[in-house]
């Protein structure tokens, strides 16, 4: 897949309509073809052929572009350098690195050409692990290099190309430009290798096989792991008005999830939310290696002023990255915020294109493409015969809050976990503003497994439980707005207090509390356990022993249930311990007293 | 007969509401600049909308009526839109929509020209905005606090008092920035001359006209024009603030009109709409604004945003104030109930919010216990408008007695730390005491969201000092009503 010769300058702009051009001239150019436009030498990509001529979106402003500029065909479609380099560095839609576009030309983005994604004067350290002279198959490891800390950069061979490993070069430095070793293919051909390849966005990576996903990506956020957890290759999608918390969820996750490497993507949304994890991630520690979190951290940011058709290649460009890592055996997880913005990106090309819309304008392949993205989410048998995976989070940011939305349902279509985002929850504050009724998860008998191993209980049993209280209360609550809660006799009481403890002391988790940020598997169990047992208790008391509620919400180990998830980390369960013997002892002091 | 690179032709080929369609034109680019010139010799501005190798369309901003098609002469200027800024010659100023003298004044001739759309700003060169911005506004400050760099708007209804409330936040805000280079830029869009009047005589009275920079588009002026508005504005505010290392507070008023301008020219081309007839680029459009604010890495001065819309029929979901939300970093809401009950500024915090609030308070920022107390209020103000439906329903009588305390909460924090007068500024400490006098009405084992040491140190020193002429609130005026009343003088 290399370059095409600088080819004839027949092709030439015989329209320009926002990011969309006409070109005339155009019969040598392919499908998805990359072109470079004009002396600026402008981004784009062929997205329609007929005749002689095509249609091509341009990833940059095109202001001041005229008809008869000569159009270049590149000769490969739009692709993403992968090799070292990638991590902890950030890119735009198409890959251009955002940082040493500050260097070269200062705070905004102007258009043209640009450097290259991977840095090609930076020397890595390369350790081949495999001797010249063996039979190597495509996607296969031939050695390693150190991309940070914390992240071993396996080198593999593109997985297209099988043969013989004519030479590997030593231990040492090198550069991403320079050959690392050579392949002669089964024709006899011979290939260069070096410690990056290319590879087209929009196609998926091949692996040998997908396995079903059976760990959960756990996140330190209860309401996710606990009631509605996502699996290790999964795919979920976060639903929600504006200001619900997509994105603080997303950036929990990129933050705590127990993934090796994340890939964020920012896609239409804010320049100041890109500045805000640029600033913590480098001074934030991860909780299981104390890394700081940008070394396994990977960001690709489109903000919404930056050109609308590279946000539409955005979420190509970080799969294919993600895709990537997986196949060194990593577990990746990518977060993509907004994919709503994304949709709209292809709505307004389809628009400019004057293709006829379904739904709200969007186009009619709106469903097929978001099919695509998400199936390239999967546990995967690599070429290389390692695990790995891709778990997909993606943000949907429907139109007044409605969730009958084409994006909203088109994407319930394909993911297997839905957290829905709630307007009234938000505007409490009360976060996550997950709405519990109408969020779920497919991967829970996944995860069951893990759970019962960390917790060595009935996970399900628990979980279920205390669903089963939310989702009673959610009943009651529409006899309480009409009657009020005194009205309801003893045992629904229990009901409704019980939930709302679950709520106020369980589910609600600041993000921002130093402590309650994240939140361990054990102090997850033992939280709910505490908090079940105090359920039970009452509901024994009230019910078996007519003792009134009121009584039982003044025993003062309501306030301690009330701070535990902000006081203690869960490192250390004794104060947990210690507050579940607190609890029955004063419901049997509180019993005595009664009775 | 060229002007820059550009050529002049002569006759139309189409007009079609604000557009002009000119054929067989050579050597024009997307987005150039036209003027389009009327048999009377009048000059109009438009911009090139979508050009091929015959036809070019374009947008006129002053509008199409009296265009003739055989005697209209369109000259291409070879450039996109271009405004000349200097820090001498544009503060104090007031221009009209296009940026041309409203004031008698010189057109400002001695800076860069720099093209209005600006550029987008690299993620990397943007410096985290973190720098807490007291307004004197209770539900602002202590609930939805402002920092510098931020853009947060206002949504509010018409008839509401916005144009008031903006005011105040200038005027409390800029007492601040005393001594400090500071600048406020306004621009207006299809805004009545009442609204415009008004503002003009605050920064008078306030004493900061020669700080502020005017663009005016009224209501009477052509409507395409309002898309050229807010970009002038823009350029004048990034030039003042990353040039001049300036705080630049920007109005936008009201970006409702702008949208509608925005709707007119896409359906005068054509083009498939999304929702409400709004072209499916809106957000993308809106975006382009509302992205020029913040603060770049290494420059000392800041853009902060304040657009003001309404919401068709107070409808939040309508596309304008929804994709609007998407795009700002919160927004405040004005409501109408608030303001049938004479509480100013009537903003309902519940739906109101400001993003970049929790990284700009705090310890060294404000004070330890802020992100916590306003918490716990929005949480026991949430349950309180819970409580005030089920009384609306069963009747206050049979409430339980702590939903009755939620009740009279609800009413008090209505009226003393949501309303205020015009003129009242308080300090942060002062509204985070009050905000601690209200919720304390609450039982402590109710506070979720606070710790105890907190309590301890804020919550009970507010119990005690607690003001004596706090009622019953059912009963007894509260005590700010008259200043509340202010506004309307
Ligand atoms: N888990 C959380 N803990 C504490 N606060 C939260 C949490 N989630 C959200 N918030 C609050 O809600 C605000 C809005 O959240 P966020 O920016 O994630 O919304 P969003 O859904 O991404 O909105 P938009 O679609 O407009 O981007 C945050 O600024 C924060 O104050
Ligand atoms: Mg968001």
């Amino acid at each position: 897949m290399e370059r095409k010769e600088a080819k004839d300058r027949n092709a030439i702009i015989s329209e320009i309509n926002g990011p969309v051009i006409k070109v005339r001239h155009a019969r040598s150019f392919s499908m998805n073809e990359m072109v470079v436009i004009g002396e600026e030498e402008l981004l784009g990509e062929v997205i329609e052929i007929f005749g002689d001529q095509a249609t091509v979106q341009v990833y940059e402003d095109t202001t001041g572009l005229k008809p008869g500029l000569f159009v270049q065909g590149q000769g490969l479609p739009l692709f993403a350098e992968l090799g070292p380099g990638i991590v902890g560095h950030i890119f735009d839609g198409t890959q251009k690195p955002l940082s040493a576009m500050y260097r070269d030309s200062g705070p905004f983005i102007r258009v043209g050409k640009t450097a290259v994604a991977l840095d090609r004067d930076k020397a890595w350290y390369f350790k081949p692990q495999i001797l010249s002279g063996t039979k190597i198959m495509g996607g296969q490891m031939i050695g390693v290099v150190q991309e940070t800390d914390r992240i071993a950069h396996r080198v593999m061979i593109p997985p297209n190309l099988n043969g013989r490993l004519m030479e590997i070069v030593p231990e040492g430095l090198y550069t991403v430009a320079e050959k690392i070793a050579a392949i002669e293919d089964e024709k006899g051909e011979v290939h260069e290798i070096k410690l990056y390849q290319k590879w087209p966005v929009r196609q998926i990576r091949p692996y040998q096989k997908r396995i079903l996903p059976d760990k959960p990506l756990f996140t330190g956020q209860r309401v996710i792991d606990f009631f509605f957890p996502l699996a290790k290759g999964g795919t979920a999608a976060i639903p929600g008005g504006f200001g619900t918390g997509k994105t603080i969820t997303q950036h929990q996750l990129s933050k705590w999830a127990d993934a090796n490497i994340i890939v964020y993507i920012g896609c239409g949304e804010r320049g100041n939310e890109m500045a805000g994890v640029l600033l913590d991630f480098p001074n934030l520690p991860d909780p299981i290696t104390g890394r700081p979190l940008i070394e396994r951290t990977i960001f690709i940011a489109n903000t919404s002023d930056m050109a609308v058709a590279a946000r539409e290649a955005s979420i190509y460009t970080g799969i294919t990255i993600a895709e990537y890592y997986r196949d060194m055996g990593y577990h990746v997880a990518l977060m993509a915020d907004s994919t709503s913005r994304w949709a709209e990106a292809l709505r307004e090309i389809a628009g400019r294109l004057e293709e006829m819309p379904a739904e709200e304008g969007f186009p009619a392949y709106l469903a097929t493409r978001l099919a695509q993205f998400y199936e390239r989410a999967g546990v995967v048998i690599t070429h290389g015969g390692e695990t790995g995976s891709v778990s997909i989070i993606g943000a949907v940011s429907p139109p007044g809050s409605d969730f009958s939305e084409p994006v909203t349902q088109h994407t319930k279509r394909y993911v297997s976990t839905f957290w829905a985002l709630d307007k009234e929850l938000a505007g409490a504050r009360y976060f996550p503003a997950v709405n519990y009724l109408n969020s779920y998860s497919g991967y829970v008998e996944a995860v069951a497994q893990w759970w019962q191993r960390k917790a060595g209980l009935d996970w399900v049993k628990l979980r279920n439980q205390a669903l089963t209280i939310l989702k009673e209360d959610a009943r009651l609550m529409n006899i309480v707005k009409l009657i009020g809660e005194d009205a309801l006799p003893d045992d629904q009481k229990v009901v409704f207090h019980g939930a709302q403890l679950i709520k106020e002391n369980f589910l609600q988790q600041s993000a921002f509390d130093p402590i309650d940020t994240y939140s361990a598997a054990e102090k997850q169990v033992v939280m709910l356990q505490i908090i079940m047992k105090f359920i039970e208790r009452m509901q024994d008391t009230v019910v078996a022993h007519r003792i009134p509620v009121y009584r039982i919400m003044e025993l003062p180990i309501l306030e301690e249930l009330g701070r535990m998830k902000v006081r203690y980390k869960g490192d250390d369960l004794e104060p947990f311990k210690k507050i579940l013997n607190r609890l029955e002892e004063q419901f049997d002091d509180l019993f005595k007293r009664e009775t | 007969m060229t002007v820059g690179s550009g050529l002049q032709y002569i006759g139309l080929f189409r007009v079609q509401g604000p557009l002009v369609f000119v054929k067989g034109v050579k050597d024009v680019g997307f987005g150039e600049i036209a003027e389009v010139v009327t048999l009377e010799g009048k000059t109009r501005l438009g911009r090139v909308l979508s050009i091929s190798d015959e036809l070019a369309i374009i947008e006129v901003f002053e509008g199409t009526v009296g265009l003739s098609a055989i005697n209209t002469k369109v000259r291409f200027l070879g450039r996109p839109f271009e405004y000349r800024v200097s820090a001498e010659e544009v503060l104090g100023r007031v221009f009209d929509g296009l940026g041309r003298p409203l004031d008698g004044g010189p057109p400002p001739i001695a800076g860069k020209a720099r093209n209005i759309n600006g550029m987008p700003v690299n993620p990397v060169a943007r410096a985290y905005p973190q720098d807490f911005i007291q307004t004197g506004i209770s539900a602002i400050d202590a609930m939805n606090s402002l920092v510098r760099g931020q853009k947060l708007p206002i949504f509010s209804g018409s008839g509401l008092p916005h144009a008031h409330f903006a005011a105040q936040i200038v005027r409390q805000s800029s007492l601040l920035e005393a001594g400090k280079k500071f600048a406020i830029v306004f621009a207006a869009m299809g805004t009545k001359h009442e609204e415009v009047q008004f503002f003009r005589k605050d920064f008078e009275e306030s004493g900061s006209l020669k700080k502020v920079v005017m663009f005016l588009n009224l209501a009477d002026d052509p409507s395409i024009e309002r898309l050229i508005t807010p970009r002038i504005a823009l350029t004048v505010a990034e030039y003042l603030a990353f040039e001049e290392n300036m705080h630049v507070l920007v109005i936008l008023t009201d970006m409702t009109n702008y949208c509608e301008a925005l709707r007119e020219v896409a359906a005068s081309k054509g083009e498939i709409p999304s929702r409400k007839g709004y072209p499916g680029y809106l957000y993308s459009d809106l975006a382009s604004i509302y992205e020029r604010a913040g603060r770049i890495t290494n420059i000392g001065g800041s853009i902060t945003q304040i657009p003001i819309l309404t919401m068709p029929d107070d409808d939040i979901t309508h596309p304008i104030p929804d994709l609007t939300g998407y795009i700002t970093e919160g927004q405040i809401v004005l409501d109408r109930g608030l303001f049938q009950k004479g509480i100013y500024p009537p903003i309902n915090v519940l739906p109101s919010l400001s993003r970049l609030m929790s990284d700009g308070i705090g310890a060294d920022r404000t004070r330890e216990d802020h992100q916590n107390l306003s918490s716990q209020l929005y949480a026991f103000y949430a349950q309180a408008k819970r409580v005030e439906r089920l009384a609306s329903i069963i009747g206050e009588e049979d409430l339980t007695a702590r939903d009755r305390l939620f009740l009279k909460f609800s009413n008090e924090f209505e009226r003393k730390f949501i309303n205020q007068g015009a003129y009242e500024n308080r300090t942060i400490f002062e509204t985070l005491d009050r905000g601690w006098e209200l919720a304390m009405i609450l039982p402590t084992r109710d506070f979720t969201r606070v710790q105890p040491e907190e309590i301890k140190k804020y919550g009970s020193k507010a119990a005690v000092d607690a003001d004596p002429g706090y009622g019953d609130p059912e009963n007894g005026k509260p005590e700010h009503e008259n200043e509340a009343g202010k506004w309307k003088d």
